[in-house]
C-alpha cells in the first residue's frame, strides 16, 4: 500500500471514536500488541532525543524497501510509534523521503501531545527521513 | 484586595477559590483540578489586580526620576523590599536583593565565590537538589577547580547528616541545599547544616523554592548566610526571585552584572559602585512583578502560613491515604517531615502514559525527573508522577484524581 493509503486508514479507524479517552484506549492497545524491536537493538545511538519517555527506532533495507523497528519504555508513545512505523515501513527511500505526513494532524493527535512530546515526535519523525535518506544512497 | 482575615481554610474554602480566576476554566472540556503547585502556584485577584493596576496607574522607572510617578513607583518597590524584610526578619531591607528567580539568585551567589575559591577547595551539595542548585555550582567547579561534594539520602528521601558531617572540614567552603525538596517534598532539617557548615568556617546557601509558600522562614534564627525563593511559588507573578545575603557576605561578594543603578560613579578610568541593595540590582527590574510580590506576600500572611500549613497538613494526609488504596502504587519520598507533596508510580506503568491519561480528564499534575535527576538515579526509575497541593485545593478534587488514577491504572495494565 502507499503511504498515502495508509495514512488515510489511519485517519478512518480514528474516526469512529468520538472521545479522546477511547483514542487513547487504541492507542494503548496498539502500544500492547506491537512487538516492535530487539532487544540487541536498544542501543544509546538508537535513542531519539527530546521524548520525556525513551524511545529507540532501528532500521534495516531488504529488497529496497526500508523496515522499520521501534519501542517506547511508554505505551502510549509506542502506540504513536507503531502508527508511524505501520506509515513507513516497507516503502522505498524516496517515497519516505517525499512523503508529507498527515495523519496526525487529521487524527487530532498533535493538540493532544504536550509540547514535549511534540518535539520528540517531530525528531522521531525526523530520525525515519534521515534513515531514508542514508539508505538512498546505498543498494 | 480580598479582605480575608485570620481564619481557617477548610471554613472559607470556597471564598479562597474565588479569587483565583483560573480554578473556573476547564481542560479538554472537564473542570480544571491543578494539582501542579511545586512548579507555579495560581494567581489571585490582587496580584493580578496590582499588576494592572501599576501599568494604568504607576508605569514609571525607578530611583532615577524628580518626578511623582516616579517616586510613587519607587517609593512602592522600597516598600515591598521592606515588606520580604519584616517577612523574613532580616535585620535590614538592604539584605533583600530582587532577582529574577531562585535560579537567578543562586547564579548570582556562586558567581561571586569564583573569587573566593581555589582548587584546594571543596563545596557541598546534596542528593536532593534541583539542577537549578546543582549546575551553577559544576559551572563554578570547572572554573575554579574546586571539588563538589555530595550529602547523601536514605530511602525515605532524607538526608544523611552522619555522613554530612564526614563531608565537612576546612577546606570545605560553601554548602548549599534546598530547605525541602521539590521532587519529594521532604523538609530538609537546614538549622542543623547551618550549624555544621558555620563550625568548620563554611558558608551557607538555602534554596528555599518550596518552603517559603507552606511555612514562616527566619533567616536571623536560621543564622543562614543566604537565602532562595522565587515568587511565582507563593501566588507571585513568574520573574520574581528573592535573595536574602547577610551584609558582610553581600559587602564581600563581587557585583554581578554591570550598568546603570548599581553605580555609584562612573568615569572611563574606574567605576565605583553603589551600596547594597543596588550593587545586585543592575538595570531596570521587573518593578510591576516585585510589587505584585509583595501583594501575594501580603496575601497569604492574610489567610495565615499556621493556617495554610495545617490545611495542607491534612490534605496531604488525606491523599497519602487515598492514594494508597491504588492497587499497586508507590510513593517515593517518605519522610514524615514534608511538606504538600506527593512523587509516586503505579506498577511498572511509565509516568508519562498516566500524566497523559489524566490530563484528558482535566487533572494537571508533573511527570517525569522533576529537574532533580540525581534523585531518579537513586530510586533506579525514569520519573514519577508528582502531585503537589496549595491551600486552594479540596478533598473532592483529591478524590476524583484518585478516581481517574485507577482508571489509568485499568487502562495502562
Ligand atoms: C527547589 C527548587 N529550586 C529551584 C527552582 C527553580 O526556580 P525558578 O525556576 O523559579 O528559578 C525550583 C523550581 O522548580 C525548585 O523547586
Amino acid at each position: 500500500m502507499k503511504i498515502k493509503d495508509i495514512q488515510d486508514q489511519i485517519v478512518e479507524e480514528f474516526d469512529i471514536f468520538d472521545s479522546w479517552m477511547d483514542k487513547y484506549e487504541y492507542l494503548i492497545e496498539l502500544g500492547k500488541s506491537v512487538p516492535v524491536i530487539d532487544d540487541s537493538n536498544k542501543i544509546e545511538e538508537n535513542i531519539i532525543k527530546g521524548c520525556q519517555s525513551k524511545v529507540w527506532l532501528h532500521a534495516e533495507k531488504n529488497n529496497g524497501l526500508i523496515e522499520f523497528y521501534a519501542d517506547s519504555d511508554a505505551i502510549i508513545t509506542k502506540g504513536i510509534v507503531s502508527l508511524l512505523i505501520r506509515t513507513f515501513s516497507n516503502q522505498k527511500p524516496e517515497d519516505i523521503i517525499n512523503a508529507s505526513l498527515d495523519f496526525i494532524d487529521k487524527i487530532g493527535l498533535r493538540q493532544h501531545l504536550s509540547p514535549n512530546r511534540a518535539n520528540g515526535l517531530n525528531n522521531m519523525i525526523k530520525k525515519i527521513k534521515f534513515y531514508a535518506i542514508a539508505f538512498s544512497k546505498t543498494n | 484586595m480580598a479582605s480575608i482575615f485570620k481564619m481557617n481554610v477548610l471554613n472559607n474554602i470556597e471564598s479562597i477559590r474565588k479569587e483565583f480566576p483560573i480554578l473556573n476554566t476547564t481542560v479538554n472540556g472537564n473542570k480544571l483540578i491543578y494539582l501542579d503547585n511545586a512548579a507555579t502556584s495560581q494567581t489571585p485577584n490582587c496580584v493580578i489586580d496590582s499588576i494592572s493596576n501599576y501599568y494604568k496607574n504607576l508605569n514609571s522607572n525607578i530611583h532615577r526620576g524628580v518626578h511623582t510617578l516616579s517616586q510613587l513607583a519607587t517609593e512602592k518597590y522600597e516598600d515591598t523590599r521592606k515588606k520580604f524584610k519584616t517577612h523574613f526578619n532580616a535585620k535590614s531591607s538592604s539584605e533583600i536583593i530582587f532577582t529574577a528567580g531562585t535560579t537567578h539568585s543562586i547564579n548570582l551567589v556562586s558567581s561571586g565565590f569564583n573569587e573566593f575559591l581555589s582548587k584546594e577547595d571543596e563545596i557541598i551539595v546534596s542528593q536532593l537538589e534541583h539542577h537549578s542548585n546543582i549546575v551553577p555550582w559544576q559551572m563554578l567547579c570547572e572554573k575554579t577547580g574546586a571539588k563538589m561534594k555530595v550529602i547523601p539520602m536514605n530511602n525515605n528521601g532524607e538526608l544523611d547528616l552522619i555522613a554530612f558531617s564526614n563531608l565537612l572540614s576546612n577546606k570545605t567552603k560553601i554548602v548549599f541545599v534546598n530547605h525541602v525538596s521539590n521532587a519529594l517534598g521532604t523538609v530538609n532539617n537546614i538549622k542543623e547544616i547551618i550549624d555544621k557548615s558555620h563550625s568548620v568556617g563554611a558558608a551557607v546557601l538555602i534554596d528555599g523554592a518550596q518552603a517559603v509558600p507552606h511555612f514562616r522562614v527566619d533567616v536571623t534564627e536560621l543564622d543562614v548566610d543566604f537565602y532562595v525563593c522565587s515568587a511565582h511559588k507563593f501566588c507571585g507573578p513568574t520573574g520574581v526571585g528573592i535573595l536574602y545575603g547577610k551584609k558582610e557576605w553581600l559587602d564581600k561578594l563581587p557585583a554581578y552584572q554591570g550598568g546603570g543603578e548599581m553605580i555609584d560613579e562612573v568615569t572611563f578610568e574606574k567605576t565605583t559602585y553603589s551600596d547594597l541593595p543596588n550593587k545586585f540590582e543592575a538595570g531596570t527590574p521587573n518593578i510591576a512583578g516585585v510589587i505584585a510580590s509583595g501583594i501575594a506576600l501580603d496575601y497569604i500572611n492574610e489567610i495565615g502560613l499556621e493556617n495554610i500549613k495545617e490545611y495542607e497538613d491534612y490534605l496531604l494526609q488525606y491523599a497519602t491515604d487515598k492514594l494508597l488504596e491504588i492497587d499497586g502504587l508507590k510513593i517515593f519520598g517518605e519522610s514524615i517531615n514534608k511538606t504538600s507533596v506527593i512523587s509516586f508510580n503505579i506498577k511498572d506503568i511509565h509516568p508519562y502514559d498516566i500524566g497523559s491519561v489524566i490530563d484528558n480528564l482535566g487533572i494537571a499534575v508533573r511527570t517525569g525527573h522533576h529537574c532533580a535527576q540525581p534523585i531518579m538515579d537513586f530510586f533506579k526509575i525514569p520519573g514519577t508522577i508528582r502531585v503537589s497541593f496549595c491551600f486552594y485545593n479540596t478533598t473532592d478534587e483529591i478524590d476524583t484524581l484518585v478516581n481517574a488514577l485507577k482508571k489509568a491504572s485499568t487502562m495502562l495494565s
